[in-house]
This record gives structure tokens, C-alpha cells and sequence, in this order.
């Protein structure tokens, strides 16, 4: 092997950089940046605005990934009980913006901790299950469930359904991947629909029970929630195979879809692209997922393993649950389209994850022959 | 050798790790599984549904839009309407829909007229423009014959559009401007904000919010609750009818404590001298007038004001934007003689009977500088009554020294002065109520005794609003019940009228009611004494009133110097004061009048606050004193 590629690769490893991740993930942004410029009606501000937020979203990816794992790992606890504190905050005095508590105001800024808690509780987790030998045993396995459960709660109760399971997946994916024996998992399956009935009755508002009525079945309250659904049925359908042509999308240019550079920016793409688009989008985000799972299972030590299994789980639930929710197979829970998506707070929040699965792939211990 | 008798749970990594790679197939083949429902599902959506969908996206025409509300009206207290909203059409165009835009505008030139910087706006929004066939407009306001003939002319004109829309008019114009404010454009600051307060869905449809005065404060009152409807459109989005509607909730109106009348007599009476002008109803402080001038036209605004008109009204020497009732922070100057003489009293300073020695000026013992009187010979032997009536000013020096800072800035702030009002509006100052504090903070310096002199004849660091001004003599009059000035009389919707009641802070306590009493007479002998600095004004009234006038300095006057107002430069001439309140025995009015660089506040002040007052007794029937 010649020198020159020696260095070439020790460039990237200096700086801690994965590049087939970053390269996965810069197509990804720039394929959003098209989809948004067609879904505001040729809004140059939004694009330029967008191109801002990434710049910071990758800076912070970038100090994210020059922090070796072990410092997460000794970080994971007093992070989140922080977390923990700032969930329990914002119940009692956090900042009212439509119809929840999401929002703290510390002075200079807002922030919402449940962003916090998206990377506090994979850590946690993978924290608390690599401490003993994997699989874990099962009473283990259940206070693993409990430090879940508890930020789970705290979020569902502020009202955000969708990002208490969000997070929920992604402390259960710690779960399962440390071996969690299939009887136990199998039970869950079973619990599931009992623990949905507990939500529906005791957490749930209103507007989420309708959210999930409206779900069943659109058609029945066509002006109101289920007004998004249809149109954007009718946007991926009328795509076809071909699609319509970029800036040609007729629901999304004549404005019958709703939140179209936001939650719904799935649709345009479908409307304008059709099916042939969808399956290379999908190739992207399949190529992100399999290089994290790479990343993953190439790591040094369980605690890395578990946590970048899980962040890129959860980044592929994210995609599921926006699709499929725009597709109608899914209720609408208001998650993004990950990198694709215009603007969020997540979008630093995702970064910063992707920055922990850099450093885990490129800060490797080295053993002494 | 390792220590068995201890169990030590031993890591076998290679089986963790091969346990681990196990997991993560597990976990890719169920997200397969995942990728191919989703796929499935769009497959069966693109192609086997593909023309059912094709088909009703091509015969989409079915949308649904928000319905603005219709925003409340302002009225004044007798339900003479001060804000209204009346229809304009305005020239709208999709540029998308005309082939030669050039053309176009020609023969649009040749109906109605075009000046050449509508045009260039106009261009400038188009090129501008955020969103394919969106409605740009030409020109706004077209009177009745454009409305016509452009409507006459309408199908020659592809993409041309002729839009009603309700719009905010003020009638009173300048008249009602710094009370009630006015609507304008949501611009991006208020879109972040009713973000951020989650109105943002409420205001669909919506194009104005209040800006300022009684439109901004109340905004969520007059405002009232989006509606939607369901509209047919044609293959360019726009909506050809409406199929069915859920109807918004317009806003309430509102019924002010404004006396539209006495507003425009204050403006009468100011002329086109610059100043402020407060009328209070001194039961419960309700505002029966709230002038400042000069003022400007709010409608100008409403319909986007034009950056010309906008840099006119900045650049005007007279600041016309600025609410002088509210904003101008004004030294009281003698007007706030009976309270300094009320704390007097209090602390046992001074009696009735207590008489000052005034040679014409004041001096500190020991320091050389001397205070002059506006009398500078002096008014000789000096009792509370003539030191108001005739406004002696080494009297209050010699008081304001005695009782010293602390004690008057804590007796002051119970008067209102150093704080905010609480009127409905947010443009207010609190002005400044000095203190020892206040001056370290704000200067890094102690407060020296020379400070307090001043303090005594209401000059130095000592500023107030002619609002405060009006509401500390309504405090006055009515021996300490506080009240805070409200503009707002009552709410109005379908279901009735709801009054809104009065808003009252902690009163002031005496140590003797009798105390009150000897203040009033005091301003009452103002202006009902010969020689009374508010006399002439106020000769031949059929009332009994009180006040007291104010001349206030607006630059030093060097030690040997005499004020001669014309050799002065017009903003160096004092301002004219005077505030008072009547009946004397039975409060119902209470009046502030600021006159900017005029000279003499019992000549130019007080004759405008007896205006107010003979027109509120000859017009109101259970005023009649």
C-alpha cells in the first residue's frame, strides 16, 4: 500500500470525520433543498435560511464527533438527570406555544430539553446496560425499562405524543440490542395494545385522540384533520411512476397541501418525482442506515455499540413514521422528514447524533500489538 | 492467580460482540420489511390507484381558506364611531395570467390614472414576488369612477382582478391618533410573535394587527375568532364560489371613556403650539381626553405609509410621533407644589401657621450659590397658602431641603410619579422620579443637597408625563384614593355590553385628613384669589375649581442672567403648566395641560384647562356643579 493513501485517510481520521456518512448525508440536504424551493413557491429566503441551519447542524456534528465516546459514556448519568430536571421544569413553568409546554426560557434563550432527552436517553441506556456483561439479565433489563419510561412520561404529559415515543424507541432499541431474550420481547408485543388502551384513557388530549379517529378513517371529517391526509394521498398518487416534474407538483404549487415545506415535504417529493424518485430517496436514507449499522458493529466496546446501533434505528423511525404518515398508513404525529424536512430544532439535534457515530467510527483506541 | 471465591461476572466480548452483529441483522431485516410496506403502500397509491388519484388532483377545485374576522369597532363614550372598518377595492394582478405585462399596464393607463411610482412598486413586487399566482397589487384605494370603470373594462383585462377588502379608517383622523393607534401590515416580527404565543392559525387570513395605543392593547378583544370556508377554484387556485362555511366570530368592540368633542377642543385650544392635553374623569379616572400635538394621520398607516410621508414624519421638528401625553417627560416644574406641601404637613414641617422670610432667593448655609425666586424681590413673609397660590419658590426650596430626598421620593412614587400609569397602551414612559439610588445608578455620583433645592420647584432630575401629571391630581382630589387611568369604558358583542371596572392601587394614607383639605383650599385659591397665579384665567367661572400652574425651565440660566423670553431661541423658552381638578368639594374632573416653550403656565396653560372644564360642566348633566 502506497504512502499517499496512508495519509489521505489519516487526514479524515485527524479530524474525525466519516466520510461515506458524510457524503450520504450531504446528498440528503442538498436533495431537500430542491424539494423545499419547489414546496414554498420558489422562496429563495427559506433556502437561504435553511443552507444556514445546516451550516450550524454540521459545525455541531463536527465538535460532536472530535469528543471521543468515552466521555459520553462518563457523561451519561449527570446528562440525564439534567434532562430529567429540565423535563420536570417545563411542565411547571415552561413557555406555552400551541396549546403544550415545550419551550424553557433560561434567559438568553429557549430551549426544549425533550431535544436533549432525544440523545440523553440512548446514552443513559447504553450507558447502564454495558456496565454488566450482555445479554442483560431481566430484572436488569427492567430498571433499563424504567429509565424509559420515566422521560417517556414526562414528555407524553407536556403534550408531545410523538417525540415521547420517538424516545421510547430509542431507549428500547438499546434494549434489543443488547440481546434481550426474545421471550421477553415477545411479551411486549403482546402488552402493546393493552399499554395503547392505558394512553388512550389516561394520557392522551383530545386533539391526539382525534388525530388517531381522523387516522382510521379520513374520509369522515374531510374539512377538518383529515383534510391533510386526503390531499396528500392524492399528491403521491397523482405522482404516478415518473413523477409531475420538479416545480410542477399541482397539490403542492396550488397550495392544497398543508404544511408542504414542513411535515408534508414527503408528498411534494412524491407528487413531483413519483415512484422511481421515492426508491432512490430511499436508497439514500437505506445507504445512511446500513453505514451506521457498519459504524455499529465495528465499534470497540458495548457501550458504543449499543448507542450507535440505536441512534441510527431511530433515525430510520423517523423516516418510517414521516412516511408513512404522509402516505396514510401512519397517524399524523408530526415528525419531520430527517435532513429533508424545512427547518426544527431537531435538525441540530439529528447532526449531533450523527456526530456521536463519527467519533465512535474514527476514535479507536489502539492496542499494542 | 484471579480470586474465585469472589463471583466476578467475567465479559466474553467476542460473544458479546457476535451477539450484538446477531441484533443488528435482526434489526436491518425488519427495517426491510418496514421499507417494503412503505414501498407496497406508495406502489398501490402511484401505480394501481394512479388514475383514480391522477383524476382527482386534475378535478381538485375543492379548497379551504380561512375567513378573516370581522375586527371590533371603537366607539367613544357617547357611540360616536372612531374606528371603523370600510371597504376599498384595490387593482390586483397575477402576473402569471398576462402575457405583456407592459401592454397590460398601458392599457390600464389609458382608464384610470398611474403615477409612475405605482408602477415601479408594483414592478418591484412582482419581481419580488414569493409564490406563483399570487395576486399582486397595483394600486390600492381606487376611488368609486376607477372602481367602475375598471369593472366596466374588467374582461379585456386577463389577469387583471378587482379585490374588496375591509379596511380600517379612522374618521377622526389626527384626533384619535395617540389614544387609539392603528392597524397596519403583520410585518415579520409579529408573524414570529403570534408564533410564538401559538395565534398563528387564528390569524389566517388576517392582514392587519394593532400597531399602537388602544388597537394594540387590545388586540385580542378586537380581533376575534377565524372562520373557514370551503371555496371551488378554478385550475389557478382561485376561488370561483364558496360551498359551505363555518362563520368567524368577530371581534368586540369597544366603548372608550373618550369624549371625541373635548378632544377636539383640546386640539382647538392648542393651536399650533406643541403639547399635551389630559382630561380625567376624577371618579374613576376614566379618560375623557388624551391629546397630544402635533399629531398625524393614523390612516396613513393603515394603508402602508409611503417611505416619503414616513421620513417627513420623522424628520419633523415638532415630532409628531411621539405621544406627548404619555411619552413626553416634562419637569413639573410648580405643579407639584400641593404634593411637596402635603408631605410637609405630614411630617409636621410646617403648619397653617408656619411663615417663611423670602428676600428673592435661597441659599444653602454655607454655600455661596444662590437659588433664585421667579419673583426676583422677593415675596416676603410666606405661609402654604400663598406659597401656592402664588407659587413661592423659596417656600419650597426651603422644604424640599428640610424634608429631604428619601422622604419625598417615597411620598412622590405614592403618587404615581417615577412608574408607569397603567393606561391601556403600551407607549408610556415612567419618566423619572429621582432618589439617591437612582442618581448612583444612573451617574455614579451621591445626591447632593443643591439637587434636592431644585427637587422643591419641581426642576433637576425631576421629570413626569402630563398622564401622570393628571393622575396625581386626581389622587389629590380625591385625598388619596388611586386609580389608574383607563381608557377602555366597556366591552360590546351580540350578548350585551360588559363595563369594565375600574383598576385601583393602594391609597395614599394621611396621618390627618385635615391635611388634605388645607392642599385644596390652597389650589383653590389659585385660581379664585386675586392674586392667584391661575386667576386670570379662570375669572368669572360659575364653578369652584383648584389648581395649580407651572412654569418649567428648559435650560439653566446662569447666576446674574434674567430670562427674557425673546431674546431666547424658542425651544430654550419655558414650558407652560397647570393642572387642576373641580368641583373643589365634590370631584368630577380632573385636568393636566403641557405647552412647550411658551413661556408663562398660568397664562398659556391654564387657559386651555379651563376650556376643558367649562365645556365638561356646560355638557354634562350630572356634572352640573
Amino acid at each position: 500500500m502506497s504512502a499517499e493513501v496512508g495519509r489521505k485517510i489519516n487526514i479524515w481520521q485527524k479530524i474525525h470525520i466519516d466520510r461515506p456518512l458524510l457524503a450520504g448525508l450531504l446528498t440528503l440536504s442538498t436533495v431537500g433543498l430542491f424539494i423545499i424551493f419547489s414546496a414554498s413557491g420558489q422562496d429563495w429566503d427559506l433556502i437561504i435560511r435553511q443552507l444556514t441551519r445546516l451550516g450550524v447542524s454540521l459545525g455541531v456534528m463536527f465538535f460532536v464527533a472530535q469528543i471521543p465516546p468515552s466521555f459520553y459514556q462518563r457523561w451519561a448519568v449527570p446528562l440525564f438527570i439534567v434532562g430529567c430536571g429540565l423535563l420536570v421544569g417545563v411542565l411547571l413553568f415552561g413557555v406555552i406555544g400551541k396549546g403544550a409546554r415545550r419551550w424553557i426560557d433560561i434567559g438568553i434563550t429557549r430551549i426544549q430539553p425533550s431535544e436533549i432527552m432525544k440523545l440523553a436517553v440512548p446514552i443513559m441506556l447504553a450507558w447502564f446496560i454495558a456496565r454488566k456483561p450482555l445479554p442483560p439479565k431481566i430484572s436488569y433489563s427492567v430498571w433499563g425499562l424504567a429509565l424509559i419510561v420515566l422521560p417517556t412520561l414526562l414528555i407524553a404529559k407536556q403534550p408531545d405524543l410523538g417525540t415521547s415515543l420517538l424516545i421510547a424507541s430509542s431507549g428500547l432499541f438499546v434494549l434489543f440490542l443488547s440481546g434481550l431474550s426474545w421471550r421477553l420481547i415477545g411479551g411486549f408485543v403482546v402488552a402493546m395494545p393493552a399499554v395503547g388502551a392505558a394512553l388512550w384513557y389516561f394520557y392522551m388530549h383530545d386533539y391526539q385522540k382525534n388525530r388517531v379517529l381522523t387516522f382510521l378513517n379520513p374520509e369522515s371529517d374531510p374539512l377538518g384533520a383529515g383534510y391533510h391526509i386526503i390531499q396528500s394521498k392524492i399528491a403521491i398518487g397523482s405522482g404516478g411512476i415518473w413523477g409531475k416534474g420538479w416545480l410542477q407538483g399541482t397539490q403542492s404549487q396550488l397550495e392544497f397541501l398543508p404544511e408542504r415545506h414542513t411535515d408534508f415535504i414527503f408528498s411534494v417529493f412524491s407528487e413531483e418525482f413519483g415512484l422511481v424518485g421515492i426508491l432512490g430517496l430511499l436508497s439514500i436514507y437505506i445507504y445512511i442506515v446500513l453505514r451506521g449499522m457498519v459504524i455499529s458493529v465495528r465499534a470497540q466496546d458495548a457501550f458504543s455499540r449499543l448507542l450507535a446501533g440505536s441512534i441510527t434505528l431511530t433515525f430510520f423511525v423517523y423516516v418510517f413514521v414521516n412516511m408513512g404518515m404522509v402516505s396514510g398508513i401512519l397517524p399524523v404525529v408530526g415528525v419531520p422528514l430527517p435532513l429533508v424536512s424545512y427547518g426544527g430544532t431537531s435538525m441540530i439535534t439529528l447532526m449531533a447524533g450523527f456526530g456521536i457515530l463519527m467519533s465512535i467510527s474514527t476514535q479507536r483506541k489502539v492496542f499494542s500489538g | 492467580m484471579l480470586n474465585w471465591r469472589k463471583r466476578v461476572a467475567i465479559r466474553d466480548h467476542l460473544a458479546e460482540a457476535n451477539l450484538f452483529v446477531r441484533r443488528t441483522i435482526a434489526a436491518l431485516v425488519v427495517v426491510l420489511i418496514l421499507v417494503g410496506s412503505l414501498v407496497n403502500n406508495l406502489y398501490y397509491l402511484q401505480v394501481d390507484k394512479y388514475q383514480d388519484y391522477q383524476t382527482r388532483a386534475d378535478g381538485n377545485r375543492i379548497k379551504v381558506q380561512p375567513v378573516a374576522p370581522n375586527r371590533g369597532l371603537i366607539y367613544d363614550r357617547f357611540g360616536r364611531i372612531l374606528a371603523e372598518n370600510s371597504p376599498f377595492y384595490s387593482l390586483d394582478i397575477v402576473p402569471e395570467e398576462v402575457d405583456d405585462l407592459e401592454k397590460l399596464l398601458a392599457q390600464i393607463h389609458q382608464l384610470i390614472e398611474l403615477d409612475q411610482d405605482t408602477v415601479e412598486d408594483f414592478k418591484k413586487d412582482v419581481a419580488q414576488q414569493r409564490r406563483k399566482f399570487k395576486p399582486v397589487t397595483l394600486k390600492s384605494q381606487l376611488t368609486e369612477t376607477e372602481t367602475a370603470i375598471l369593472s366596466v373594462n374588467q374582461h379585456k383585462l386577463g389577469g387583471v382582478y378587482i379585490e374588496a377588502r375591509l379596511k380600517r379608517y379612522y374618521p377622526y383622523k389626527d384626533l384619535t391618533t395617540h389614544a387609539i393607534g392603528y392597524v397596519a401590515k403583520i410585518n415579520q416580527r409579529d408573524a414570529d410573535n403570534l408564533e410564538l404565543e401559538g395565534k398563528s392559525a387564528n390569524y389566517e387570513g388576517t392582514f392587519d394587527i394593532g400597531k399602537q395605543g388602544v388597537e394594540k392593547y387590545y388586540e385580542e378583544l378586537l380581533h376575534g375568532q377565524v372562520g373557514y370556508q370551503e371555496v371551488e377554484v378554478n385550475n389557478r387556485g382561485r376561488p370561483i364560489r364558496t360551498l359551505s362555511q363555518q362563520p368567524p366570530v368577530p371581534g368586540q368592540d369597544l366603548i372608550l371613556n373618550l369624549d371625541i368633542d373635548m378632544q377636539q377642543l383640546a386640539k382647538d385650544a392648542l393651536g399650533e403650539r406643541r403639547g399635551a392635553v389630559v382630561v380625567l374623569d376624577a371618579k374613576n379616572n376614566g379618560v375623557l381626553a388624551l391629546y397630544s400635538n402635533p399629531s398625524y394621520d393614523p390612516n396613513m398607516f393603515v394603508h402602508g405609509i409611503s417611505s416619503k410621508n414616513y421620513k417627513a414624519l420623522l424628520d419633523n421638528k415638532s415630532r409628531p410621533l411621539i405621544n406627548r401625553t404619555t411619552q413626553g417627560r416634562y419637569p413639573p416644574a410648580s405643579t407639584i407644589k400641593p404634593h411637596l406641601g402635603l408631605l410637609g404637613l405630614e411630617e409636621n414641617l410646617i403648619t397653617t401657621k408656619t411663615r417663611i422670610w423670602d428676600p428673592g432667593y435661597y441659599q444653602i448655609k454655607g454655600i455661596e450659590h444662590k437659588y433664585r425666586d421667579w419673583k426676583s424681590w422677593g415675596h416676603g413673609w410666606v405661609d402654604i397658602y400663598r406659597a401656592i397660590e402664588e407659587s413661592c419658590d423659596v417656600y419650597y426650596y426651603d422644604l424640599a431641603v428640610r424634608l429631604g430626598m428619601d422622604k419625598i421620593s417615597d411620598f412622590m412614587t405614592q403618587f404615581g410619579f417615577g412608574e408607569l400609569t397603567g393606561i391601556d397602551i403600551y407607549e408610556e414612559t415612567s419618566a423619572t422620579m429621582p432618589s439617591r439610588e437612582w442618581k448612583y445608578g444612573r451617574f455614579r455620583q451621591p445626591w447632593y443637597a443643591g439637587d434636592t433645592v431644585s427637587i422643591g420647584i419641581g426642576q433637576g432630575y425631576w421629570t413626569t408625563t402630563p398622564l401622570q401629571l393628571a393622575t396625581s391630581v386626581s389622587v389629590l382630589a380625591n385625598e388619596g384614593m388611586h386609580y389608574e387611568p383607563r381608557l377602555l369604558k366597556a366591552t360590546q358583542n351580540e350578548t350585551g355590553t360588559l363595563p369594565v371596572p375600574p383598576q385601583d392601587r393602594p391609597p395614599i394614607q394621611v396621618k390627618s385628613e385635615n391635611n388634605w383639605q388645607i392642599i385644596k383650599t390652597a389650589m383653590q385659591g389659585v385660581v379664585e384669589k386675586p392674586t392667584g397665579s391661575g386667576h386670570k384665567a379662570y375669572s368669572g367661572v360659575e364653578y369652584h375649581a383648584a389648581g395649580k400652574t407651572g412654569t418649567a425651565q428648559v435650560i439653566n440660566i446662569a447666576q446674574d442672567e434674567e430670562y427674557d423670553a425673546d431674546k431666547i431661541a424658542e425651544k430654550y423658552r419655558d414650558n407652560a403648566m397647570f393642572v387642576g381638578f373641580a368641583p373643589v368639594d365634590n370631584p368630577q374632573i380632573a385636568v393636566a395641560v403641557v405647552i412647550e416653550n411658551v413661556g408663562g403656565g398660568g397664562k398659556n396653560a391654564a387657559p386651555v384647562a379651563r376650556t376643558m372644564m367649562d365645556y365638561y360642566f356646560a355638557n354634562y348633566q350630572e356634572a352640573k356643579p
